[in-house]
């Protein structure tokens, strides 16, 4: 059955209002000072490469993100804990809490599809995450060009920036799960716990199941080189089902320009090449395209989800 | 000019086995205040969501301001404005950046924008209160902030859900007032209510539900006399013994029923003179003898009961 008129009218209404929400939240001033705080751990890590003298290194800005500097992990490996909390923080009352409030059959009494507040409410809440995670790039960038004492080239800047996208794809996977739950239970506490649940599992328990499953399905032949060489692929795949691996795979190649590939190599591959030389952004991004792809695809087939449920939901409370 | 700004015809909707809404049938001509009355759970609320596009019918057909809420539900939202059950407002925001929200989606350009909220505010009463946030609202403010909402919106129908509940007397009175302000400007109303003795004075026309069906239609004087027989209810309160036998034998009177302390008479024509001497005579100790007004929640308990002892 055709509906009339556009299912896009009100999208700019519904984000504009939810992105004022966002940014004037007591939520975003936490995630404010989440951001100073990660901002300056990677400063501290930023002082590690100095004082370390890893100044021999051909891309040093760049370890100002993945260096890890004792006791505190690497900026990146910070990152892929603070992202999901925030992308959750932004979205786990998304749909309910219209509910809860009783505002949502008023709003859906105007002359708007359900899609519009759907759609706004994820934009805003994309846009949101890319604020906060613009503003934390551009405040490491800066600290780093303090503390180091040299600018970036251009090469760094763009793998910097490649990886500031992956960064926002990779939450966009954990909002659109947000979301999800927000359109699935009407708790709120419910939608946060079972995204947090989510969150955990890939997180933590993801990496201990891995290896159990993979020789389950798979178990290597030790007089058979290749069934090890599957058994190790079978168990890559596996674990790329989490967000997790797919973004510090997508990480690893932008920002360690010397990577060549994500699984295991054999050496007739690597005849000719020369180790330890760095490869071409174009180059690096082609290592992680498949990666890049998976987490759009993801943030897409989640967002789908919600859609659905949302679109069948009865709007009485 | 018969011209029904809401239609429906055979509207069902069924969940699952559970059918809230079994084949209503109904016309509410432009410019009329309609009440669908009946208890809770009823099926009214579930009407008015299909009459909105809200909600998809099992089966059956709806019109409304000439259009059908299924398939061009944004044409229906525009001229139609909604009150639900215990309307909620963002807390945190203003009245005035509430109804700003509401005023964007609702697609009225924006140099009207606060034009419109200004007039629909003071209709209400609310310009004061307009700044402050709806956290500090009462429960009749907010009701009202939600009629401002529909006259900026400058609804050609208002579709209003239990408009009076939990509303204190006082509050229910002026809310009372405010809605037939705007049938004189020519709005048509739609409401609902649970509380039949309320909306009575204010509905030209009403529809009493019963579990999910439309029982009886029609203006509330018609069926007081329709269903009541045109019958004088008379209110005794007395002391004595078998009064009530007394009071039956008095001829006229059609029932005697007991109603807490009193008896609750039912005759045919004003028969107090002659039910005061029955007592009397009865060796009773009249003390109160009243003409009771026949109310709509005599009309549904009198109807239903029936329906149900003819089942």
């Amino acid at each position: 059955m055709q509906r009339e008129g556009s299912a896009f009218s009100g999208v700019g209404t519904v984000t504009m209002k939810e992105l004022a929400d966002n940014l004037t939240s007591t939520r975003m001033r936490l995630l404010e000072l989440l951001i100073f705080v990660t901002g300056a751990g990677a400063a501290y890590s930023t002082i590690g490469v100095v004082k370390d003298q890893l100044s021999e290194y051909p891309f040093v800005f760049l370890l100002v993100f993945t260096y890890g500097h004792d006791p505190l992990p690497s900026f990146v490996g910070f990152l892929g804990f603070l992202i999901p909390i925030v992308a959750i923080a932004l979205g786990f009352d998304a749909v309910n809490s219209e509910f809860n409030r009783r505002t949502m059959s008023r709003i859906l009494a105007q002359p708007i599809y359900r899609d519009a507040l759907l759609i706004g409410k994820f934009f805003a809440g994309l846009i949101t995450l890319a604020v906060v995670l613009s503003a934390l790039w551009l405040l490491v960038v800066g600290l780093g060009i303090l503390l180091l004492g040299l600018p970036p080239n251009t090469d760094e800047v763009l793998r910097g920036f490649a990886f500031l996208l992956a960064a926002i794809a990779y939450g966009g996977v954990w909002l659109a799960l947000a979301l999800l739950f927000s359109v699935i239970f009407r708790s709120a506490a419910t939608a946060a716990l079972a995204s947090l649940a989510v969150w955990l599992l890939f997180a933590f328990f993801w990496q201990m199941l891995v290896p159990l499953v993979t020789v389950a399905i798979a178990p290597p032949d030790p007089y058979d080189p290749y069934s090890t060489l599957h058994t190790i692929n079978v168990g890559m795949d596996i674990a790329r089902v989490s967000p997790n691996t797919l973004f510090s795979e997508a990480t690893l190649a932008f920002l360690s320009p010397t990577t060549r590939a994500l699984g295991p190599v054999l050496t007739t591959q690597m005849s000719g090449a020369i180790r330890g030389t760095p490869l071409p952004l174009g180059d690096s991004i082609a290592i992680v395209w498949p990666q890049l792809t998976a987490l759009l695809a993801s943030v897409i087939v989640l967002f789908v989800i919600a859609y659905v449920l949302f679109q069948r939901q009865e709007v009485r409370a | 000019m018969s011209g029904a700004i809401i239609v429906a015809e055979r509207l069902t909707k069924a969940y699952g086995a559970n059918i809230a809404v079994d084949h209503l049938d109904l016309a509410i001509e432009r410019g009329e205040v309609f009440g669908l009355l009946g208890p809770n759970g009823a099926g009214k609320t579930t009407t008015i969501l299909m009459l909105l596009g809200l909600t998809e019918p099992t089966s059956g057909r709806a019109c409304v301001a000439g259009f059908d809420p299924l398939r061009q539900p944004l044409q229906v939202k525009r001229r139609v404005g909604y009150m639900p059950d215990q309307v909620g407002f963002y807390d945190n925001l203003s009245g005035i950046a509430n109804l700003r929200y509401t005023a964007r989606l609702a697609g009225i350009p924006g140099r009207e924008i606060d034009t419109r909220i200004d007039a629909a505010l003071k209709r209400v009463g609310l310009l004061d209160a307009g700044r402050k946030a709806v956290k500090t609202y009462s429960r009749g403010m907010r009701q009202r902030l939600a009629i401002a909402e529909i006259l900026m919106k400058q609804a050609e129908v208002a579709i209003l859900d239990e408009p009076t509940g939990g509303l204190d007397p006082q509050a229910t009175r002026e809310f009372l007032e405010l809605i037939r302000s705007l049938k004189a400007d020519g709005m048509t109303i739609l409401l609902s209510s649970h509380l039949l003795d309320l909306v009575q004075s204010v509905c030209d026309r009403v529809a009493l539900f019963n579990a999910a069906r439309i029982g009886l239609i029609g203006r509330v004087d018609d069926l007081l006399r329709e269903v009541l027989g045109g019958s004088h209810i008379i209110r005794v309160e007395a002391r004595g013994r078998n009064l009530d036998a007394a009071i039956a034998a008095v001829p006229g009177v059609k029932r005697v029923t007991a109603d807490g302390g009193a008896l609750r008479v039912e005759a045919t024509d004003d028969l107090r003179p002659q039910i005061a001497r029955a007592v009397v005579g009865a060796g009773g100790d009249l003390t109160t003898i009243a003409a009771g007004h026949a109310s709509l929640d005599e009309v549904y308990t009198q109807y239903f009961e029936g329906v149900r002892h003819a089942a």
